[in-house]
């Protein structure tokens, strides 16, 4: 199997020297589902987001260590972000639609790279929608605005946003956190039918969750990643016992 | 099932609705003396005759308010059209662009420059930005805008620095604190989340202001452009000095004018005959209803802001 991506030693350092990522090392799969799991506060989404840098939007915070990427360390000061970004998509706890029509939303990723043949766009509009099994739904009203979908729809609409751009990974942020039950088996099964184009790490609270979707899983505690095991393997026979506390609910 | 008032609560009702009711009662005051002054006048000319009317005459006391709706009118949009981008580069500034250390000391400089009286500005105007305007920006862009068709039109006259440019000016500086001010606080209405979203897009920061940001608060900002307008709308003292007291309708920029509220300053003192003074309060009535049309739906706009279409 194809590492995508590398992660040595790294260590993670809030405004104020709080250390909140703690010589994490893993490797994710290249097309696999990677989950990280663990209680709030313990580094997840932290860990998620030095991915693609998204810390860097805030002043103060610094990494340490490496995640190669492509054999590359994206966490170096010389890493052009916009294109890094542009390679790694993201999706967030809530639905994030941008203030614009259905199309433009999807569009916006390939417009921000130059894209502007209108026959180009709304091939790989379409493309993205039907990747996102959204096609059949907004198909209709592709220049109404993104605000009149419902939460479900919303999600997959940024999803579709980030696939238009034929990332190489996506990072998912809870994704499913702020929908209902059908939404979220949707969201689910649109994961798992994405891993044979792209790698996927997710970060999630929903332990069924990352046992329904997830090939790999990482728990992490107080910023340390206590283990990274085969999904299977880590909820059926976990190696340490405090693994095996957290997924059997004693605390968390 | 049937709650017990205890009397404290009940004397803490009626004084707080009595505190509450006094704003009513001053707002009905208000209106109630300015109809009531304003009747001889209103007997005398009607509505529509007095609003189109451009006289200004106390010797003949024929009266027209639109000479002073002209001035009010004019200076009013000039000056937010000057001050709208520069507000708006500071907000963006503020919320998007500066360092962290720096957005404190700025928010507070802009606060600061919002509490300086208007007679100063007033006076800043009348013996630092008149003679600066007069000698030497006004005739410059009569030399260079001046020279071109149609908008040169607006540049011809005699540069003397007492004029409706230079009172816009004046009130733009005025006003840039407190649109800037209202600006910020809707551009911090954009949730965190989707600007990181346009970010992790590999959007770079001005795509982000200008796909999301801008965007999403327009409504906001506009809302803040016309509080900025009420502001301008009644602002007397700034503007006194710098704009001459000329009940003329003008082509020019570069002539003097005269706004409701000036004329209200400069004349009430030695209005003489009942219509006169009838007049300056029918005047005055005409400028309580613009602004309360004016501030009313600005408030609706951004009441809309609000609650608008917020991300699930």
């Amino acid at each position: 199997m194809n590492i995508d991506f590398d992660v040595k030693g790294l260590n993670f350092y809030y405004p104020g020297g709080h250390h909140s990522l703690k010589n994490i090392n893993l490797q994710v799969y290249k097309h696999s589902i990677t989950a990280l799991i663990g209680p709030s506060g313990c580094g997840k989404t932290t860990l998620l987001r030095c991915f693609n840098r998204m810390h860097d939007l805030y002043p103060g915070n610094r990494y340490d260590g490496e995640i190669l990427f492509e054999g590359r360390n994206i966490l170096t000061q010389g890493v052009d972000l916009i294109s890094l970004r542009s390679r790694i998509g993201m999706v967030f706890q809530k639905p994030t639609p941008f203030p614009m029509t259905i199309f433009d939303n999807i569009a916006y990723g390939l417009k921000l790279r130059g894209v502007k043949k209108r026959g180009l766009l709304s091939e790989k509009v379409e493309h993205a929608l039907i990747q996102a099994a959204l096609w059949n739904e907004v198909k209709d009203k592709l220049h109404q605005s993104a605000y009149a979908l419902s939460g479900g729809q919303q999600q997959r609409l940024v999803i579709a946003r980030a696939l238009a751009v034929e990332p190489e990974a996506i990072l998912f942020d809870e994704p499913t956190s702020a929908l209902d039950p059908i939404s979220t088996a949707k969201i689910e099964e649109l994961v798992e039918e994405l891993k044979k184009d792209v790698t996927i790490l997710i970060v999630t609270h929903n332990l069924q969750q990352a046992a329904r979707v997830s090939e790999w899983t990482g728990f992490l505690m107080l910023g340390e990643l206590v283990e990274f095991e085969k999904t299977e393997q880590m909820f059926t026979s976990p190696r340490e016992k405090l693994t095996e506390d957290y997924i059997t609910g004693r605390f968390g | 099932m049937k709650f017990k008032y205890s009397p404290m609560d009940w004397v803490f009702k009626v004084v707080t609705a009595a505190a509450a009711l006094t704003i009513v009662v001053i707002f009905a005051g208000i209106l109630f003396v300015l109809i009531r002054e304003s009747k001889p006048a209103i007997q005398a000319f009607g509505v529509f005759k007095f609003i189109f009317s451009t006289d200004w005459d106390p010797v003949k006391e024929s009266f027209g308010a639109a000479t002073n709706l002209f001035g009010t009118l004019v200076t009013t949009f000039l000056s937010l059209l000057l001050a709208m981008p520069v507000a708006i580069g500071i907000a963006i500034f503020l919320t998007e662009i500066a360092p962290s250390f720096l957005k404190g000391p700025f928010g507070v400089a802009i606060e600061m420059l919002a509490a300086i009286p208007s007679i100063i500005y007033g006076m800043w105007g009348l013996f630092t930005l008149s003679p600066l305007m007069g000698n030497h920006i006004e005739p410059w862009l009569q030399n260079t805008i001046g020279k071109l068709p149609l908008i040169g039109i607006l540049f011809q006259g005699t540069p003397m620095g007492v004029d409706l440019l230079t009172a816009s000016l004046i009130l733009s500086i005025m006003v840039i604190p407190f649109t800037a001010s209202i600006a910020r606080d809707a551009f911090q209405l954009t949730p965190a989340i989707v600007k990181e979203s346009a970010y992790a897009m590999g959007a770079t920061k001005w795509e982000v202001v200008k796909n999301v940001v801008l965007p999403y608060s327009k409504l906001g900002v506009f809302g803040g452009a016309v509080l900025s307008l009420g502001r301008a709308l009644g602002e007397t003292m700034a503007v006194a000095f710098v704009l001459g007291n000329n009940h003329q309708i003008t082509k020019s920029l570069f002539d003097a004018a005269a706004t409701i509220t000036v004329t209200l300053a400069n004349e009430f003192t030695e209005a003489s005959g009942r219509i006169y003074l009838s007049s300056l309060f029918y005047i005055a009535l005409l400028l309580f209803v613009l602004s309360f049309v004016l501030l009313t739906a600005a408030k609706l706009l951004l009441f809309k802001t609000g609650k608008q279409e917020n991300p699930r």
